[in-house]
């Protein structure tokens, strides 16, 4: 019953979004009838109120386990433990892609009742582009992903779901990415709304700006949290493989990042009009393309999910038909949208088009270097493009990126002179070339893309706290805090992901137990290996002490797991903190002659690339506050940022 | 970063079951010869496992990977060069195989895309800038 | 001029389009047919994998005569799965030779006993040696042969009976 009630819901709220598009379409063209677009807030939160319902539905489901609903009997087991039940129910295809438009409709929601600065006009046009677009995500659902449907008979029990997905970060991981592709989306719905409007400006901007900094923290967090899962889940001490999935939520954060800085600059100085727009479009397509690579199954990943060839054909159709649409709007528009103020070639506006630029880049090279492979088989050839291309490729380019992080801070908006600016840069910048010449005569075999990162990300945390220089830090507003905790963090990840790159620490063998062996500056003994039993598999769990020179021993355990449901075997890396960094060990295999294969690493700073992704997300968080409250305190203010 | 769901799902599949041999020798054991391991490590880093497809050898639980695996260990410590390597594995698997995309005519392109991209969108921003009178 | 610029991005977008369209139709392979079709086998000496079957060397594919080799495994489900139509193939009047991968000669003999043994010669492959220098990826996995040693085709996978005309006019085109 509740799932048809769940269908049901489902149903009118698609309703509603058709209710929602032609209402605001009438009030735009009837501008003499303040009804018919005023009627447009009140139905986008029934929508949400709906479709949100119909989301509980599908998580009750999943909680009672009710195995005749044919996605519960695909994707859980009545022997999981709850957390993964619950969050099983974005686990999969079907599920997603209802909690993708559950966000995007309480989106919608929120600007209905919140937004005030934009014109009202342009606020029913924006409500009118979330209309539209939801409609197309709940035809995808409703005509072919429907999670509600049923079995004609219901299992015993159900198949499961994957092991390495019965993991805390599935629950937190799909859903913080999906707020920050959605929250796209309502940048997206802003600018065709602008564009129907004519009304790209400033307001336009600061309308905008929360949004696309809420969907960036999320997004931020997402890739971050993804990271980390990955490093710990897949058991090599990689974090970063360059691979498609992996590609496909970098190219919406690299879009997203750029515009970010983009709308600051039409908010402050009403430059980058059109490009601000266009970014919108590009950052929301992002979004879809990583959609697409992720479930059409037209790359292959080590991540792939819930793979479908018809799915990736309807996220094809959408995405010509609101891109394309929004990109044929964009060609007719703008060009009778004024042009925004031009710059001088030495200001903060300046540095931060440099920063678009790069960030632009690497985004080309990581979107082509991804599709490559399919060009490429189109001429008859198989290829793989991976790290040793992307590394060089896009990594040099972000060092430049970072540079031109650091200066633009230290300039002044509008115009700024040359020789102001090299002296607010000068003790960052020396103190970039002093860690540049020390590096190489400390660590002589160091390669050149650790190297340089190292040097660049030491000049980089000195330039990124130079703003605060001098300056009453009580009276510093929040959003300029925000500003230098996410440079910082850039800085704190740059350095762990090339410390670790330069400076791991890797020991293979086997083992006999009670043996010692020794990586980096620790000693590790193999203590015993026994059997344990979980909720829902057994395991073979390897008790290892480690200590650091006479240090206090501490025992890690690494886990060799089987799983029944379905059957799989799965190692569970342990993995002891330190200050300095981390110490990885893996159980592997026993050999014939009895002895037991460990993988042991010792990984310096690796931490801190997901503590940077931390300070990020933590910088965007109390920049959006900073911004939303002193928006709040004068409505008009903004523009002295 | 990403929508990660690390599905080994080819792993798991029934044609990928594993045998009852024990990893072949220099599968998960390292070199004597630290600068040797750190030749043979780079290089597996760069080859693409052809079981486990989205992965290099180096980061794959495959059986395969290991044997490929302990055969460029193996070859590293006679004392071959690792682009010797590469190659005998390119010949037989073709440029698939590498991660690495060699240098040649189609890849030319892909080389030189930062380049292009920052000449094509430094151009675009030059025609916003006010110029000194 | 202006205006072009104004439609620029819907033209790569279109091209972006295109391309995943493109791969939709065409999703990436994820079979890796081997190199070396068309030269000589590599050369290789493997000892015998089971008692009853001499071992295998390069130059026992090189007789003068075509042959099939076929790389199994006693641990690989398709295997089982292949083993009636290699026997009908070996009735045909097929000689196939073959090479276990990673497997013990005690499996190896009771695979043979209970899926049947349409093989001349097996050589035992413990380490996936010769099956990487034949630019193969897997079990199971078949290669002609003509009689100068030079491969001629290669089946990825198990041969179904379906597949048995395609293998059987590559072995006559070797002759």
């Amino acid at each position: 019953m509740i799932a048809e009630i769940g269908l049901g819901l489902l149903w009118l709220a698609a309703g509603l979004a058709v209710v929602q598009a032609f209402l605001g379409m009438a009030g735009l063209r009837q501008p003499d009838r303040p009804d018919l677009g005023g009627a447009v807030r009140p139905v986008a939160v029934a929508q949400a109120v709906l479709v949100v319902a119909a989301f509980c539905c599908l998580i009750y489901l999943f909680i009672v386990s009710d195995m005749s609903v044919k996605l519960v009997a695909a994707n859980s087991h009545s022997d999981k433990p709850m957390l993964y039940k619950v969050s099983g129910a974005w686990g999969n295809h079907e599920g997603s892609m209802l909690l993708w438009v559950t966000v995007l409709a309480m989106a919608g929601a929120g600007i209905a009742v919140a937004e005030r600065r934009v014109r009202r006009d342009t606020l029913i046009a924006t409500l009118m582009a979330q209309g539209l677009l939801a409609l197309g995500f709940y035809a995808f659902l409703l005509l072919s992903s429907n999670p509600f449907e049923r079995l004609n008979r219901a299992p015993q029990d159900g198949q499961g779901l994957n092991p390495l997905l019965q993991d805390p970060g599935l629950a937190f991981h799909p859903p913080t990415l999906y707020f920050g592709y959605v929250g796209m989306s309502v940048a997206f719905s802003f600018a065709v709304g602008a564009l129907v409007t004519r009304d790209v400006g400033p307001a336009f901007a600061r309308a905008m700006r929360p949004w696309v900094l809420g969907a960036w923290i999320m997004l931020t967090l997402g890739i971050t949290a993804g990271s980390y899962w990955a490093y710990y889940e897949l058991g090599w001490g990689g974090w970063w493989f360059w691979d498609p999935v992996e590609n496909a939520s970098l190219m919406p954060w690299l879009a997203a990042t750029a515009l970010l800085h983009s709308v600051t600059v039409l908010a402050t100085r009403d430059s980058l009009r059109a490009w601000t727009v266009m970014l919108s479009v590009v950052a929301f397509s992002m979004s879809m393309v990583g959609t697409f690579l992720v479930r059409s199954g037209v790359l292959t990943s080590v991540h792939a999910f819930a793979v479908d060839p018809q799915r990736g054909s309807f996220l094809l159709a959408l995405m010509l038909l609101y891109i394309g649409g929004a990109l044929a709007l964009f060609g007719l528009r703008i060009g009778t949208v004024r042009e925004g103020a031009l710059f001088e070639p030495v200001s903060r506006e300046a540095a931060l088009v440099l920063n678009n630029l790069f960030l632009t880049v690497i985004l080309g090279v990581v979107l082509i270097g991804t599709l490559y492979p399919i060009v490429a088989q189109g001429f008859g050839q198989q290829v793989s493009i991976g790290p040793p291309y992307f590394n060089p490729a896009a990594g040099s380019v972000a060092l430049l990126l970072v540079i031109a992080m650091v200066a633009g801070p230290l300039m002044r908006w509008r115009s700024d002179g040359m020789k102001a600016v090299l002296r607010r840069m000068a003790a960052p910048v020396i103190l970039g070339v002093v860690a540049l010449v020390g590096i190489k005569v400390l660590a002589p075999d160091i390669g050149t893309l650790p190297w340089l990162g190292l040097a660049v990300a030491i000049l980089a945390a000195a330039g990124s706290i130079a703003p605060l220089w001098k300056r009453n830090l009580a009276r510093t507003p929040l959003f300029t805090w925000g500003m230098v905790i996410a440079h910082l963090g850039v800085a704190v990840a740059l350095a762990g992901m090339a410390v670790d790159s330069a400076f791991y620490k890797e020991r293979l063998v086997a083992v006999d137990e009670g043996d010692t062996t020794d990586v980096g500056p620790f000693s590790v003994r193999l203590v015993s290996v026994e059997p344990i039993i979980g909720p829902n598999w057994t395991a073979l769990e390897g008790r290892v002490e480690a200590r650091r020179g006479d240090g206090a021993p501490f025992l890690l355990t690494p886990q060799a797991r089987n799983y029944s449901a379905p059957p799989t075997d799965t190692s569970e890396a342990a993995i002891s903190t330190r200050l300095d960094g981390q110490l990885y060990v893996v159980l592997g295999k026993q050999g014939q002659d009895g002895r037991w294969q460990l993988r042991l690493w010792w990984k310096p700073l690796v931490t801190f690339i997901w503590l940077g992704g931390a300070m990020i997300a933590i910088g965007g968080a109390l920049s959006l506050v900073g911004r939303l409250w002193r928006e709040r305190r004068s409505p008009r203010g903004g523009a002295s940022a | 970063m990403r929508v990660l769901l690390p599905l080994l799902f080819l792993l798991s599949a029934p044609a990928m079951a594993d045998s009852r041999m024990e990893a072949a020798p220099l599968a998960n054991v390292q070199l004597k010869d630290p600068a040797q391991e750190r030749q043979a490590k780079a290089l597996m880093e760069t080859i693409r496992c052809l079981v486990c497809q989205g992965q290099s050898i180096a980061d794959s639980d495959a059986e395969m990977a290991g044997d490929m695996r302990s055969m460029i260990r193996e070859r590293i410590e006679k004392g071959e060069q690792p682009e010797a390597i590469r190659k005998w594995l390119i010949t037989r698997y073709g440029d698939w195989v590498t991660y690495e995309p060699p240098l040649s005519s189609t890849t030319l392109f892909l080389w030189s895309l930062p380049a292009l991209l920052l000449m094509a969108g430094g151009a675009l921003a030059l025609g916003r800038i006010r110029r000194k009178r | 001029m202006r205006k072009v610029f104004l439609w620029l991005p819907l033209a790569v977008f279109g091209l972006l389009l295109g391309v995943m369209g493109h791969g939709i139709l065409n999703p990436e392979q994820t079979t890796i047919p081997s190199k070396l079709v068309g030269t000589k086998v590599p050369a290789f000496n493997l000892p015998a994998a089971v008692p009853s079957h001499p071992g295998l060397t390069n130059a026992d594919l090189a007789t003068g005569k075509p042959v099939l080799l076929n790389f199994f495994a006693s641990w690989c489900l398709p295997c089982i799965a292949e083993a009636p139509v290699l026997e009908e193939l070996k009735r045909e009047g097929v000689v196939i030779h073959a090479i276990a991968i990673r497997d013990k000669p005690e499996d190896v003999a009771r695979f043979l006993a209970e899926h049947g043994d349409p093989y001349a010669r097996i050589g035992s492959d413990v380490s996936s040696r010769v099956q990487i220098s034949f630019g193969s990826s897997g079990v199971p996995e078949s290669f002609v042969i003509d009689g100068k040693g030079v491969i001629r085709h290669q089946h990825i996978g198990d041969i179904q009976p379906q597949d048995m005309p395609k293998i059987l006019k590559a072995l006559k085109d070797a002759q």
